[in-house]
């Protein structure tokens, strides 16, 4: 640790963390089962930049998301009883039913969504940045996106624009390595992705994706600058998704090794922040487990509310298609 | 004095639409004009100019030639409560922004269980006649049309493009003004001051008995031509543009027809999957057992646009093919 860090806020970073992994973890039991339809795109093994980076910013600052969205919307505060209303389908979700795993959202938390498309969220993250600059607010935008997306035009426009305009944006780059089922060294002729914001008069900030304090401090330079109008960062956080593209099978995939996922597997970014909290007596194991066991119950509390909430009436099919 | 007031102004269509974005920018703070070539040239065809000098360089922004990333940044700033007017230099550069177009400004409100809203309205401009060939030339509007959450509007005068880019701008939904170039000179009256030519709804611009074409954009004023020829024949001819496509005004087109019992669609597209057989497939839905003829269409062939003048004019279709094809249709 480079500086010291409050300890309100070491503890807020785990709380996210295990926020993100618990639900997930579920998400994916109960899609296995059925029980949620469609395709969940999960955010395990990732959880220390969603955590890294929302700890900076508030519900005023705007952030753009991906397909593998529910990380970023935990991390911004998303409820699980609407959260997993969502997923189910039903009526009380954040989008009543009508976006799913692929485009949830709350604007109210500054969330403008996860996306569908890859490449999708940059240039809304940027038009949010001119937005925060043409109302004169000091507010930020962070966009997410992996490293798949930063071979999209959409990304390469909008990073043009954020440093043609300096505008308070973040362009988090997720790496982890894959970009569906085709690795990174076979979709693109660089390693750090990082490399492309020289390209658009930016930094280029290359942080340890699995370590939430780096992610934490790194992000933290970026908002700051960003906040104080000098223009746009990118943040690359080398990290990895523990399960594959879709779904909670980890092992036994075609496109990876197990020993790969192994060795990333000993690289968790929850165990090794609880290790580090344990040795500067900040958590111990009891407080860390108690943690653990409060998001487990509101976890059986969010499915609970979703199992039990009504499905949307068709009536509400063609609502909202115009304000 | 008094004697001048009395008599209309009257405005080329390039100076309508200038008029009609002065009018948003002064009433609605949170508007500004963001696009290629807006603010220091003041577009390519020059409707912006002067609004840099009247606004400032806070509510006029020159861009990147990246009509992705300009779509985004109107996307993402309606949603977080401005209300951009976008720009797309020409219609046919919708492919480079369709994602933005379909995949986000489209559905993000649905997407979002209602929780957004995008009043974003884009100025584009399209239409053949100026031997722009292939990539400058396209009327690409049934391609909006087809997209739920939406608007498109096409006005066809200068009136109606000064208030249907101030209805545009006051709804808060993204609508696309779908501009004719070749248009742009065509002088008619626009009144001073703020009005709307609301959305959804067509005008009847001409009266008649027997027979009714429904006409949009530049093709109107063909359509208008077209009818006195069509007079001469005896055949007494109402010409409704609808000026909104989407949502389409389908209660006065039918209304029509039901009086007239004979209609032809005529617009400036390809005909094949144009808007026109949208309408012709609704006419037949609601007003079957009214008509004495098969509804007749005219739009340009399925080709591409052609450059030659010599081509061009055989591509876009005029009053004396709309004429041809009424004869053909009902046996004249």
């Amino acid at each position: 640790m480079t500086r010291a860090i409050a300890d309100d806020i070491l503890l807020d970073l785990h709380r996210r963390m295990v926020r993100i992994r618990l639900f997930e973890e579920t998400a994916g039991r109960l899609m296995e089962d059925g029980k949620i339809p469609g395709a969940l795109h999960l955010y395990v093994g990732q959880e220390a930049v969603a955590a890294g980076v929302m700890v900076h910013l508030s519900n005023d600052d705007w952030i753009t998301s991906t397909h593998r969205g529910h990380g970023h919307l935990i991390a911004k505060g998303g409820a699980f009883d609407r959260m997993f209303a969502e997923l189910y389908g039903k009526a009380t979700g954040y989008c009543k039913g009508k976006g799913g795993s692929m485009h949830i959202c709350n604007m109210e938390l500054g969330m403008l969504g996860a996306n569908g498309i890859v490449g999708g969220g940059p240039p809304i993250a940027v038009g949010a940045a001119f937005s925060n600059r043409f109302r004169k607010t000091d507010r930020v935008a962070c966009t997410f996106f992996g490293d798949g997306a930063s071979n999209e035009g959409a990304f390469h426009e909008a990073a043009n624009m954020a440093g043609l305009y300096k505008l308070p944006v973040v362009f988090v780059c997720e790496n982890n390595g894959y970009g569906e089922f085709t690795a990174q060294s076979n979709h693109q002729a660089i390693v750090d992705v990082a490399d492309r914001a020289a390209g658009y008069g930016m930094p280029g900030v290359v942080v340890d994706g699995m370590d939430a304090i780096a992610v934490y401090e790194a992000a933290g330079e970026a908002i700051e600058r960003a906040r104080r109008g000098e223009g746009p960062t990118l943040l690359e956080c080398k990290t990895y998704r523990f399960f594959d593209h879709v779904g909670v099978r980890g092992m036994g995939l075609a496109y990876r090794s197990d020993d790969e996922v192994a060795y990333w597997r000993t690289r968790d970014p929850i165990p090794r922040l609880e290790q580090q909290l344990a040795e500067q007596d900040i958590l111990s194991t009891e407080a860390a487990m108690a943690v653990h066991a409060e998001v487990t119950r509101e976890v059986e509390a969010g499915v609970r509310f979703a199992e039990e909430s009504p499905l949307p009436d068709p009536s509400a099919l063609l609502e909202d298609v115009y304000a | 004095m008094a004697e001048a007031q009395q008599q209309p102004r009257k405005l080329p269509y390039v100076a309508a639409i200038t008029d009609g974005v002065r009018e948003v920018l002064k009433e609605q703070d949170n508007a500004f004009v963001i696009g290629e070539d807006v603010a220091g040239a003041g577009s390519v065809y020059g409707y912006y100019k002067g609004l840099l000098e009247e606004f400032g360089p806070d509510r006029i922004y020159d861009t990147p030639i990246s009509e992705e990333g300009i779509m985004g940044v109107g996307v993402g700033a309606a949603a977080t409560g401005c209300r951009p007017i976008v720009d797309l230099m020409f219609m046919d550069f919708i492919g480079e922004c369709m994602d933005e177009i379909a995949n986000q400004l489209a559905k993000m409100r649905y997407m979002f269980g209602g929780h957004a809203r995008l009043p974003v309205t884009v100025l584009t401009m399209a239409g053949a006649g100026a031997s722009l060939a292939a990539q400058h030339s396209q009327s690409l509007e049934a391609w909006l049309c087809h997209l739920p959450g939406l608007k498109v509007v096409m006005p066809s005068t200068p009136y109606d493009a000064k208030g249907l880019i101030i209805a545009a701008a006051r709804d808060d939904n993204p609508v696309f003004v779908v501009l004719n170039k070749v248009s742009l000179a065509m002088t008619g009256e626009v009144p001073e001051g703020a009005y709307e030519v609301p959305i959804g709804q067509a005008a009847v611009l001409r009266e008649g008995r027997d027979y009714t074409i429904v006409a949009t954009g530049r093709m109107v004023h063909e359509a208008l031509k077209a009818a006195e020829q069509l007079a001469e024949l005896g055949l007494d001819t109402e010409v409704i543009d609808p000026r909104t496509l989407q949502p389409f005004d389908t209660a006065t087109v039918v209304d029509s027809v039901r009086r007239t019992h004979r209609v032809m669609i005529v617009h400036e597209a390809v005909r094949h999957g144009g808007i026109g057989a949208e309408i012709a497939a609704t006419i037949q839905e609601e007003a079957f057992d009214y008509l004495d003829a098969p509804v007749a269409r005219v739009g340009a062939p399925f080709s591409p646009v052609p450059f030659s003048p010599a081509l061009e004019a055989h591509y876009v279709p005029d009053a004396e093919r709309i004429v041809a094809e009424a004869k053909r249709q009902l046996g004249l």
